[in-house]
């Protein structure tokens, strides 16, 4: 007997008892709708987060000022301290002493007041220089960013994130227009690119001035020379580390510190964010996945226990074929073939509706959801595997009947 | 039909050998410290193109000799050879094999997968065979046809009468060409119309040169048969042409034993006379 007639006889006795061959699929499918789900949340997540932590530039070392070690020497608490200024940002541009930097952009942030007419907006208002744009991977919509004339000649242009723009002036095409900030009137030169929103702040709602008007115009006072970020883009992904060890020491040495467990800034770069966050959503993803395969395993025992149902229910059915001369190894491959196609059928039809779940769930949870390829094959072997695993005893069962005995029984 | 028809006129008893060649037959079953012994020393040798009946009351071990006769079952002591192979030796995939091969079965219950149309029932023991799909169907129509119901092929046997359901079973017995048909109580379930519809059927495949045996208890069905075979207690007690089921005023026998060497009265075959030639009528 061919494998095609097994197939053949094995498809035929399911739609026999169709009733109960799609509860036993039902079992199955669950299952593997949630593993598929599940897996394909956990990647959702996991390529959000991580599309986040890029989004603020690429090949990235982010400068802090104060310290996160508890060690003596500068307290102020990690970010909140003055301990950064605009010469750190300008000593590390030096090619000789930071080979692996590419571009620095420090930044100082303040939140302030926008006015446009009668029209009031609070946004984050930075300070920075020209480098900013490519530090931060961002691109002009409109109009241009900041220049280093406007640095030199404290410019009273402004750049505006998308959203800032459109509460101001009704549409992201502001440019031209003016608004004021504490009094002082700026012009609006350009407007940024959307880049939607990171995990801490949102990307579109700022305001970016040249550091000089930041540090005269909006801020002034003492520490007008700190910045709260100095953003430091390496040459390329592989000198990322060589980046961060020449801005680790270049600033200890400007700031007189000996040994780095003293330091009073912190270097941190995207790579340990994003690996942060990958391995606690990893973590999350096996669980819920765990959670997903032990239903799949209480569907393999409802495989099980049809089948059994089945054996005993076709006991004269075995006997008669075993009569018609089907050697036990016939009687074995049918009923482990009934199993795997009971197994097979929850497979594609709980991948089919895990792939459409994940397809319309997204609008409703508001995370996205990768259907894996691997996990939706995967959970169609693994589902035809259980209805095998779980098939191999009632067809060793059915095989073992003696003919005359099967072929008596009522 | 039958490539090996072995008919009146060219039979030998050294040509071929017989169909049933049984010697010393005995099974025990055991059951914790019971043992019963079903069949007690039974010598049986049936020929080629024979019509036997194999009668008996319940517990006589004719359900035993059946099932030792299609391979179902295996003997404790003595041998068995199925046309020319010896059944003692064979494991379980080769007596699977060997009752495909060699034995048709047409049971009381008619044993029809009701799920299934008529010529995919009869097509089973081909599918076990490894024909090819169509040959199958082919061959299958065929046997139908053959039973009279090559109009019924698509029907399932929920949508056809208790004989006709029992022409199915025959056409499934028939169908591998086997060397044996085993009836087990083929009108058991049957009323008298479809009895002697099936009877008649029989009738005709052995005048086609069939060798078919017929397990029954009903005197009515294994007169039809040329040959009667008495199972009693384990033990062959009578074996004559169905003829003798007849006293001397032509009424039927209900049980008692057959005499041995009872006078024919009429429509001796030559293969019966053969048969008794060759002496491999044993009466213990």
């Amino acid at each position: 007997m061919s494998w095609g007639e097994t197939l053949a006889t094995g498809w035929h006795a399911i739609r026999a008892h169709s009733m109960r061959s799609l509860l036993t699929v039902l079992g199955i499918l669950i299952g593997i709708a949630a593993v598929i789900l599940t897996v394909g949340l956990g990647l959702g997540t996991q390529k959000d987060v991580s599309a986040q932590i890029s989004s603020l530039g690429s090949n990235l070392l982010i400068v802090s000022p104060g310290s996160t070690t508890s060690s003596a020497g500068v307290r102020g608490g990690f970010g909140s301290s003055t301990t950064l200024t605009t010469s750190d940002a300008a000593a590390l541009t030096s090619k000789t002493a930071a080979p692996d930097v590419e571009a620095v952009a420090a930044q100082k942030s303040s939140s302030e007041s926008l006015v446009n007419g009668d029209t009031n907006w609070t946004t984050t208002v930075v300070g920075t220089s020209a480098s900013w744009l490519d530090v931060r991977s961002r691109t002009v919509a409109q109009g241009r960013f900041l220049t280093a004339a406007d640095e030199t000649d404290r410019a009273d242009d402004i750049v505006l994130g998308s959203e800032t723009a459109t509460e101001l002036f009704g549409s992201p095409r502001a440019v031209g227009r003016t608004l004021t900030i504490n009094d002082v009137t700026f012009t609006v030169v350009g407007v940024l690119e959307p880049a939607g929103s990171s995990s801490s702040d949102d990307l579109d709602d700022t305001a970016v001035v040249p550091m000089s008007t930041m540090q005269n115009t909006i801020v002034g006072g003492t520490s007008r020379t700190a910045v709260s970020t100095i953003y430091v883009k390496a040459v390329g992904t592989d000198e990322i580390s060589a980046a961060y060890q020449e801005t680790q020491q270049l600033l200890l040495n400007l700031h007189g510190i000996t040994d780095a467990d003293d330091a009073d800034f912190t270097v941190s770069s995207q790579d340990a964010l994003v690996s942060t966050a990958t391995s606690v959503y990893r973590t999350l993803t096996v669980l819920l996945t765990g959670i997903a395969a032990l239903s799949l395993l209480v569907g393999g025992i409802g495989v099980m226990n049809i089948m059994l149902v089945s054996v005993t229910e076709r006991t004269r059915e075995i006997g008669l074929r075993k009569a018609l001369g089907a050697p036990p190894v016939a009687i074995r491959r049918q009923f482990l073939t009934e199993a795997s196609v009971l197994g097979l059928g929850g497979g594609l039809v709980g991948a089919a509706l895990g792939i459409a779940a994940a397809k319309l769930l997204p609008g409703v949870l508001d995370s996205s959801i990768v259907v894996s390829p691997t996990a939706v094959v995967g959970s169609i072997v693994i589902a035809v595997g259980i209805g095998l695993v779980f098939g191999v005893y009632p067809a060793v069962r059915a095989a073992r009947l003696a003919p005359i005995d099967a072929l008596r029984s009522e | 039909m039958t490539a090996t028809l072995a008919g009146p006129a060219t039979w030998t008893a050294s040509a071929t050998p017989p169909v049933i060649d049984l010697r010393g037959g005995r099974k025990t079953y055991t059951t914790g410290s019971i043992t019963f012994e079903a069949l007690r020393g039974v010598d049986v040798r049936i020929d080629r193109g024979e019509y036997v009946a194999i009668m008996g009351p319940s517990g006589s071990g004719k359900s035993t000799l059946m099932n030792v006769l299609g391979c179902l079952d295996v003997l404790t002591a003595g041998t068995y050879r199925l046309a020319g192979h010896d059944v003692g030796d064979l494991d379980e995939v080769e007596l699977a094999q060997m009752r495909n091969e060699e034995i048709g079965f047409v049971f009381q219950q008619f044993h029809l997968l009701p799920s299934l149309a008529a010529w995919r029932n009869v097509e089973l023991p081909l599918m076990y065979r490894g024909v090819a799909r169509t040959e199958r169907r082919e061959l299958a129509a065929a046997a139908l046809e053959r039973v009279g119901l090559g109009d019924r092929l698509d029907n399932r046997p929920g949508e056809l009468s208790g004989g006709q359901q029992q022409r199915v079973a025959v056409a499934r017995a028939l169908v591998g060409e086997p060397a044996l048909i085993l009836a087990d109580e083929p009108t058991g379930n049957l009323d008298t119309a479809s009895t002697e519809d099936v009877l008649a059927l029989f009738d005709e495949l052995h005048a086609a040169g069939r060798t078919i045996v017929l397990i029954t208890h009903e005197p009515e069905v294994a007169e039809r048969a040329r040959r009667v075979v008495r199972v009693r207690d384990g033990l062959i007690q009578g074996d004559g042409p169905a003829s003798a089921l007849h006293d001397d005023r032509g009424y039927l026998h209900h049980d008692g034993a057959l005499a041995t060497g009872v006078t024919r009265i009429d429509g001796v075959r030559p293969d019966d006379r053969a048969i008794r030639s060759d002496d491999t009528r044993e009466i213990r």
